[in-house]
C-alpha cells in the first residue's frame, strides 16, 4: 500500500501558472458558471469603465475610485486564483499520468495462436480485440487477462512499484492501459478503446474537465445568488434613500458596499473547494467518477467492511496449544511445530512461532531428521511430516479425527478434542487437531487476528454516526466472536452476493445511505447498489465498472478516510459561507457612517471602529474583502479539520470558529488595514 | 421600566406558554380529523360545507392543487369584498347611509383584508357600512386567519409525512380552522368582551350633549365581535380609527390582556402543534423558544426606550417616559408591550401611536415585521414564516456537521433552498423597493407629514408593514391617496401570496422525501444550539438586509435625539 502522495499546498510550480490561469479566466464564460463572482465582475467592469469616462472627462481626485476598482479587479482575480491553483494541483497529477499514454505499439492477434499477431498502434485498438502482451510490453489498453499469467507493474496509476499479480478468470482479471508486464505473459481482451480508458477517465476527473457541479454544490450556488439578489435590493435602493435625505451616494461606493456585502469570500472558494476536496481523494490513491459519490460518502449511515483484509489481518495465527489430558502443552507444541516446518502457509509458519515463543522449541532442519512431509490435500485435509517411524498429522478437527478412528484411536481423547475446539470456535477461532502416531494429543487454535486500532475506528465511526456491517463468509457463531472482539454494530455471516445486495437494499429503505467496497465479479450488483461503492483496483473489470470509486491501492480500510473526506467537504463549504456571512457586520459598521456620513453626520456614531476617514473606511473594507479570499484559499484546499466528535459538538465548534469569528475577524482586520492605509497615505 | 412593569410582561409571556401546549393539542386533533369536544355539533355542518363545495374531508390534494384552491378562495374573497364596498350605498344596514368606497380605497381595503393585513387608509366609522364590516371584513377576519392556519397545518405535514404526494386537503383545513379554532375562542371571548364594557349592538350613532354644551356623535355597532376575530386572527384592523386606543375597543386591563394573548395564541399554539405532528413536542419548543427570545428582546428594548424617555424633553422639565401617542391608561410599559406584540405577530392592532415612539422603541416593530413577521407571527404565516429561515439555517449549519443538510430528516437539497430564498426575497423586494420609488415620487412624498428621517420611517414602515402583511400604521403618513392605495395593496398581495406559494411548493418536495434516520451524525435541531442558530440566521439573513434604511430612519433619528435634534 502506498501513501497519501505528499505535496505543499503552497508549491510554486503549483502558483506560478495559477497566476496566469487567474487571468485566463477573466474569459465571461469561465465567470459564468459563478453566479456571485460573475455579478463582482459585472459590476467592476461597468465601474471601471465609469472611471475611464471620468478620467477622460478630466475629473479631478480620481485616486480614490481607482484604488476602489483596483482592488475589484484584485477580488475577481483571487477568486480565479483560488480555482487555478486547485485545478493546478490536479493538472501537475494529469500530466505524470499522461506521460504513461504515450503510444503504443500492440500486439493484435489474429486468431487462437499465440505466435501470430500484428503489430498495430494502441488507440487504433476496438472493442472486444484480443490482444497478446509480453514482458516488457506496455499493456495497450484496458482489458481483461482471458488467458494466462502475469506481474505487471502498476506504478503508473498506483504510486506503488511492486508488482502485482494479473491472471485470468477470478477476481484479479483486470488490467488498465499504460501498466507495464514485467514477465510472463497474458492475453487480453480490450474493454475500452482510446478516449475511454480508465487513464483517460482519471485525468479528466483529476484535471476536472468533467467538473460537474454536485447538488449540494448547486443548492449552495441557489443560496449565494438568493444572498446575492437580496444585497442588490439592500444596495440598489439606497441612491433613492439618500436623495430624500437630501445627500447623493457616488456610484462607486455603491458598488464598493455592494462587493463587500455578497458572499465573495464563499463565491469565490466555492469551485476550489469542490476541486480541491477530490484532489483530497486522488492524494489517498482514491479515484471518484463523480463529485456527487464524494459528497455522499459524507452521508453515509452504514458501511459494509468485509473482515478479512480490513477488520482481520489476512491469515489467521495460532495463538495457544490445547493438549488433551495425558499429553502436555510442551509434548503438543513440539508434535505441532515438527508437523508445519515445511507448511509454509502463514498459518503453518505461525505455528512454528507460537511453538518457539511460549516454550522455546527452536525450528529445525526437516533433512537433518530425515524427515518426510506430507503435504495438505483437499481429500485428507490434513498435512504432517513422518520421521524415525512416527507420523505427525495436523489438521481440520473432522478429518483428524477420521484418521485417528481409522487407526483404532479412543474414544474419550476424542470428545475432549471436540470439546475443546468447540469452545475455540465459540470464542471466534479456528481449532486444528493433531495426532501422532494414531493418537490425539490435542488442539491448535488458530485465530483471526483484529488489526491494531481498528476497535478505535469504529468507536470513531460510532460517533460520527455511522454503523459499521462486518461482511464475512463464516459461520455465526465465528462471525459474532470476530464482530464483538473488533467492535463493529453488526455482522453478515455466511455472506453471499444474493444476502449482502439485499441487507444493502434493506438499509436504504430505512433511508439510510451505504457505503461498501468490493472487488469480484459478484460485487458488483452490491456496489452498484451502493451508494457509494469503492472498487478494488486489483478487482474485476465489471466491479470496477459498476463501483462509483476505485480504490487504487485497494485497501479496503480507505472507505473511513473517504466518508471522513466527504464529510470534509461539506464542512468546508458550510463554514467558509457561515464565515462569509457573518463578515457583513463589520462590513456595514464601515461602509454605512463612510457612505451616509455627508448628509447625516450623527451617523458617525456607528463607526466606533474609529475608521480614519470615509475614504479609508471604504478602502479598508474593500481591501478586506479581497485579502480574506486569499488568507482563506490554503483552508479551501486543505479543508476544514473533521472531528469524530458528533454532530452537535461539531457543530457548536464550527459555529464558535466560523460564525463568531466570522464577526469578530474583520472588525480587526478592517480596522488594521485602515492604519496601514493611513499611515502610507493612500488616502 | 419598574418591577411593575415587568411582572406585567412576565405575565402575558406566562399565560402564553401555559397555552401554547394545551391550545396546540386541540388543534392537533382538530387538523387530524379526530373527534373533539365540538365535533357533535360542528361536525355536521362541517359535512354540509364539503358537500356544498363539492370535495371530501378525506380526499389530499397534491400542493398544487392547495395552491390552486387557496388562490381561487381568495380571489372569490377579494372580489366579493370589493364589490361589497362599492355597493354598500344601495345595500342594506347602513344607519350611517355611508356612499360607495372609491375604487382605490375599495381595492386597497379588498387587499388588506383578504391578505390578513388590516392595513386601513379608511376610518371604519366614516366610511364603512355596518354591512360591509360585518359581511365584508369580519369574514374576512375570519377566512383570511383561516387560510393562514390552513397553509401552516399543510406545510407541518410535510415535515410529518414521508414519502408523501400530498399536504392535506385546503378545503377541510380552512372549514376546520375557521369552525373549530377560531369560532368557538371568538364566541366566548367576544362575551368576555361585552361583559367587560365593549359594545355590541346595530344601533345608529349616538348623539351627545357634553358637558361643554357641544353636540357629540358617539359612534358605536357590532364591536365586541369584532375584537376578537381582529386579534385572535392577527388581522388588526380595528373598528374605529383609534384600534385598541379607543375606549370602546379597549376598555379595561382585562380587554387590553385579552387582546394581547389572543393575538399570540394561535402562533404559538402552532409550534406545539408543529412539535406533536412530527412527533417530538420539543422540535416544536426550539422554534417557539427562538420567537419567545427574539420576542422578550424586542419587548426590553422597546420598554427601555419608552420608559427612558426623550432627553429633549426631559430637559425641558418633564420628567418620566414618553406618553406622547400614549393612552395614559395603559402608559408605557402596556404600550410597549402591546407595540412589540402587534408587530411581531403580524397583527396590527394598536393601543399607542407607534408615530409617537422613540426612535429606538419605534425601531423594533420596524424591525419585528421586517424579518418577515416570524416572532410568533400572523396565524399560520408566523409558522410558514420561520420554517423558511429553518430552513436557511440548517442548510448552512448541516453543512457544518459535514452531511447534506436535514431537518426532522428530510434532506434540504437545491428545491428547498430554492423555495426559501424565493420566499425571503420578496420581503426587500416589496418593503425596500415601493419605499425606494416613493420616497423620490413628489405625490408620495406630499404625503408625508414629519421632515427628515422620522418622515422617511413613516414611509418605510407603511410598505414594511403593508408586506409583512402586519397593518398597523406608524401614523403620520397619509395613505388614502391613490399612489399610496395601489402600491400598499400591491405589497400586502406580494407579502402575503408569494411567500404562501414558494412556503407550499417547498413543503410539497419536502412531504415527498424519504426520512433519513436519526443518527450521532444528526445534529440536534431541538436543542439551544440550534435555537441560538436559528436567532443568529434570522437577524443576520433577516436583518442585515434592511441595516441601511433603518440606519436612515430610526437609527439616524436616535443619534440626532442624542445630539439634542428632533423631527
Amino acid at each position: 500500500m502506498s501513501h497519501p502522495r505528499s505535496g505543499s499546498i503552497l508549491d510554486a510550480r503549483i502558483l506560478v501558472p495559477a497566476l496566469d490561469g487567474a487571468f485566463r479566466k477573466l474569459d465571461p464564460r469561465s465567470l459564468a458558471r459563478n453566479p456571485v463572482m460573475f455579478v463582482v465582475a459585472v459590476v467592476t467592469a461597468l465601474t471601471t469603465i465609469l472611471l475611464l469616462r471620468d478620467w477622460l472627462a478630466g475629473a479631478a481626485h480620481l485616486g480614490f475610485s481607482f484604488q476602489i476598482v483596483l482592488w475589484l479587479w484584485f477580488t475577481v482575480l483571487f477568486a480565479n486564483f483560488a480555482e487555478a491553483v486547485a485545478e493546478g494541483r490536479g493538472k501537475a497529477q494529469a500530466d505524470s499520468l499522461r506521460k504513461t499514454r504515450a503510444e503504443t505499439q500492440a500486439k493484435l492477434l489474429n486468431g487462437a495462436d499465440r505466435s501470430s499477431y500484428t503489430l498495430v498502434p494502441g488507440p487504433s485498438l476496438k472493442l472486444n480485440d484480443v490482444v497478446l502482451v509480453e514482458a516488457g510490453d506496455i499493456i495497450p489498453s484496458d482489458g481483461e487477462v482471458i488467458e494466462g499469467i502475469a506481474s505487471v507493474n502498476e506504478a503508473a496509476i498506483t504510486g506503488e512499484s511492486a508488482p502485482v499479480i494479473r491472471e485470468s478468470g477470478g477476481d484479479r482479471s483486470a488490467v488498465t492501459g499504460g501498466t507495464q508486464v514485467l514477465s510472463d505473459w497474458i492475453r487480453v481482451r480490450i474493454t475500452a478503446t482510446a478516449g475511454s480508458t480508465f487513464i483517460d477517465r482519471m485525468i479528466a476527473l483529476v484535471e476536472g474537465a468533467e467538473r460537474q457541479k454536485t447538488p449540494n454544490e448547486i443548492a449552495l450556488n441557489i443560496l449565494l445568488a438568493g444572498m446575492t439578489l437580496i444585497f442588490v435590493l439592500a444596495t440598489a435602493t439606497i441612491p433613492s434613500f439618500a436623495s430624500y435625505a437630501g445627500g447623493a451616494i457616488p456610484v462607486i461606493v455603491l458598488v464598493a458596499l455592494f462587493v463587500t456585502l455578497i458572499p465573495t469570500t464563499i463565491g469565490a472558494l466555492l469551485s476550489a473547494i469542490g476541486i480541491a476536496g477530490m484532489d483530497r481523494l486522488v492524494r489517498f490513491n482514491v479515484l471518484a467518477m463523480s463529485g456527487r459519490a464524494v459528497e455522499a460518502a459524507g452521508d453515509v449511515d452504514t458501511l459494509l467492511l468485509d473482515k478479512t483484509g480490513t477488520i482481520t489481518l489476512g491469515n489467521r495465527q495460532a495463538t495457544a496449544f490445547k493438549p488433551v489430558r495425558g499429553v502436555s502443552e510442551h509434548d503438543l507444541a513440539d508434535a505441532a511445530q515438527l508437523a508445519s516446518l515445511a507448511d509454509e502457509t502463514p498459518e503453518g509458519r505461525s505455528i512454528v512461532v507460537l511453538a518457539k515463543e511460549q516454550h522455546g522449541i527452536r525450528a529445525r532442519d526437516l533433512v537433518g531428521l530425515n524427515a518426510h512431509f506430507v503435504p495438505f490435500t483437499a481429500q485428507s485435509r490434513m498435512s504432517g511430516v513422518d520421521h524415525d517411524g512416527s507420523s505427525i498429522r495436523k489438521g481440520a478437527v473432522d478429518a483428524v479425527l477420521a484418521h485417528v478412528r481409522a487407526s483404532g484411536g479412543e474414544a474419550e481423547a476424542a470428545r475432549e478434542v471436540q470439546g475443546i475446539a468447540e469452545e475455540i470456535a465459540k470464542a471466534g477461532g479456528t481449532p486444528l487437531a493433531v495426532a501422532r502416531d494414531g493418537k490425539l494429543l490435542g488442539v491448535i487454535q488458530l485465530k483471526d487476528i483484529v488489526k491494531g486500532g481498528i476497535r478505535e475506528r469504529f468507536a470513531e465511526l460510532r460517533r460520527m454516526g455511522i454503523r459499521t456491517v462486518m461482511i464475512t463468509g463464516d459461520n455465526p457463531m465465528t462471525a459474532a466472536a470476530i464482530a464483538a472482539e473488533a467492535g463493529v454494530d453488526d455482522f453478515l455471516a455466511q455472506a453471499t452476493p444474493e444476502n449482502k445486495l439485499a441487507l444493502i437494499r434493506e438499509e436504504q429503505g430505512k433511508g439510510k445511505l451505504v457505503a461498501m467496497c468490493g472487488d469480484g465479479t459478484n460485487d458488483a450488483p452490491a456496489l452498484a447498489q451502493a451508494d457509494v461503492g469503492v472498487a478494488m483496483n486489483t478487482g474485476t473489470v465489471a466491479a470496477r465498472e459498476a463501483g462509483n470509486m476505485v480504490d487504487l491501492d485497494s485497501d479496503p480500510t480507505k472507505l473511513i478516510e473517504i466518508v471522513e473526506i466527504g464529510k470534509q467537504l461539506l464542512m468546508t463549504r458550510g463554514a467558509l459561507t457561515t464565515f462569509s456571512i457573518a463578515n457583513d457586520i463589520a462590513k456595514y459598521f464601515a461602509i454605512i457612517p463612510a457612505m451616509f456620513i455627508a448628509f447625516y453626520p450623527q451617523l458617525g456614531g456607528l463607526n466606533f471602529m474609529q475608521l480614519a476617514t470615509p475614504q479609508s473606511a471604504i478602502l479598508s473594507a474593500i481591501i478586506f474583502n479581497a485579502l480574506i479570499i486569499v488568507a482563506l484559499i490554503p483552508l479551501a484546499l486543505r479543508g476544514v479539520k473533521y472531528r469524530p466528535v458528533g454532530a452537535g459538538a461539531l457543530l457548536s465548534r464550527n459555529l464558535l470558529v466560523y460564525g463568531l469569528g466570522g464577526i469578530i475577524v474583520p472588525f480587526i482586520g478592517i480596522k488594521a488595514i485602515d492604519m496601514a492605509v493611513t499611515a502610507v497615505g493612500l488616502i | 421600566m419598574t418591577l411593575n412593569g415587568w411582572i406585567q410582561i412576565l405575565l402575558f409571556c406566562g399565560i402564553i406558554v401555559a397555552l401554547a401546549r394545551p391550545l396546540g393539542g386541540y388543534m392537533t386533533r382538530v387538523f387530524a380529523g379526530e373527534r373533539t369536544l365540538l365535533s357533535p355539533v360542528l361536525h355536521p355542518v362541517e359535512r354540509l360545507l364539503y358537500g356544498a363545495a363539492g370535495t371530501h374531508e378525506k380526499e389530499e390534494q397534491h400542493w398544487t392543487a392547495y395552491v390552486a384552491a387557496m388562490l381561487l378562495f381568495n380571489l372569490a374573497g377579494f372580489l366579493a369584498l370589493y364589490a361589497l364596498q362599492r355597493l354598500q350605498g344601495i345595500l342594506p344596514f347602513n344607519p350611517a347611509g355611508m356612499g360607495a368606497v372609491p375604487a382605490d380605497l375599495a381595492f386597497n381595503t379588498a387587499a388588506s383584508f383578504v391578505a390578513n393585513t388590516n392595513w386601513q387608509n379608511y376610518g371604519g366609522e366614516s366610511t364603512m357600512s355596518y354591512l360591509t364590516q360585518m359581511a365584508g371584513l369580519a369574514v374576512q377576519n375570519f377566512v383570511s386567519a383561516a387560510t393562514g392556519i390552513a397553509i401552516a397545518v399543510a406545510v407541518i405535514r410535510a415535515f410529518a409525512r414521508r414519502s408523501a404526494r400530498t399536504l392535506g386537503n385546503f378545503w377541510a383545513d380552512l372549514v376546520r380552522s375557521a369552525l373549530y379554532v377560531l369560532l368557538p375562542i371568538c364566541v366566548i371571548g367576544t362575551l368576555v368582551l361585552v361583559w367587560q364594557g365593549v359594545p355590541q349592538n346595530l344601533g345608529s350613532y349616538t348623539v351627545a350633549t357634553t358637558l361643554e354644551g357641544v353636540q357629540q356623535t358617539i359612534a358605536q355597532g357590532p364591536v365586541a365581535s369584532q375584537m376578537m376575530i381582529k386579534h385572535l386572527g392577527t388581522n388588526g384592523g380595528g373598528f374605529f380609527n383609534a384600534n385598541a386606543a379607543h375606549p370602546f375597543e379597549n376598555p379595561t386591563a382585562l380587554t387590553n390582556l385579552i387582546h394581547m394573548v389572543a393575538i399570540f395564541a394561535i402562533g404559538a399554539a402552532l409550534t406545539n402543534v408543529f412539535g406533536r405532528m412530527v412527533g417530538n413536542e420539543k422540535q416544536g419548543w426550539a422554534i417557539f423558544t427562538a420567537m419567545g427570545l427574539l420576542f422578550v428582546a424586542g419587548v426590553a428594548v422597546c420598554y427601555w426606550a419608552e420608559a427612558t424617555g426623550n432627553p429633549l424633553v426631559q430637559a425641558l422639565g418633564l420628567q418620566g417616559g414618553n406618553l406622547e401617542g400614549k393612552e395614559a391608561r395603559f402608559g408605557t410599559t402596556l404600550s410597549a408591550l402591546f407595540a412589540v406584540v402587534t408587530t411581531a405577530a403580524s397583527c396590527g392592532a394598536v393601543n399607542a401611536m407607534h408615530d409617537s415612539l422613540m426612535p429606538l422603541g419605534g425601531l423594533i416593530p420596524l424591525i419585528n415585521m421586517m424579518l418577515g413577521e416570524i416572532i410568533i407571527g400572523g396565524v399560520g404565516a408566523g409558522f410558514y414564516g420561520i420554517i423558511l429561515f429553518v430552513v436557511i439555517a440548517v442548510f448552512v449549519a448541516g453543512l457544518m456537521v459535514g452531511r447534506t443538510p436535514e431537518y426532522l430528516g428530510k434532506k434540504i437539497e437545491a428545491k428547498e433552498v430554492k423555495m426559501a430564498m424565493l420566499a425571503v426575497l420578496c420581503l426587500p423586494l416589496s418593503m425596500l423597493g415601493f419605499t425606494a420609488v416613493a420616497v423620490v415620487l413628489p405625490d408620495a412624498v406630499a404625503s408625508i407629514a414629519n421632515p427628515g428621517p422620522h418622515g422617511f420611517s413613516e414611509v418605510l414602515y407603511a410598505y414594511t408593514s403593508a408586506t409583512a402583511n402586519n397593518g398597523s400604521a406608524f401614523g403620520g403618513l397619509s395613505g388614502n391617496t391613490v399612489w399610496y392605495n395601489l402600491t400598499l395593496g400591491l405589497a400586502m398581495l406580494m407579502g402575503r401570496f408569494l411567500v404562501i406559494i414558494p412556503a407550499l411548493a417547498l413543503a410539497g418536495s419536502v412531504a415527498a422525501k424519504k426520512v433519513v434516520p436519526e443518527s450521532a451524525g444528526t445534529f440536534p435541531t431541538h436543542g439551544p444550539l440550534f435555537i441560538g442558530l436559528l436567532i443568529g440566521v434570522i437577524l443576520i439573513v433577516g436583518g442585515l438586509t434592511f441595516f441601511p434604511a433603518l440606519a436612515l430612519g430610526p437609527i439616524v433619528e436616535h443619534l440626532a435625539m442624542l445630539a439634542g435634534q428632533s423631527f
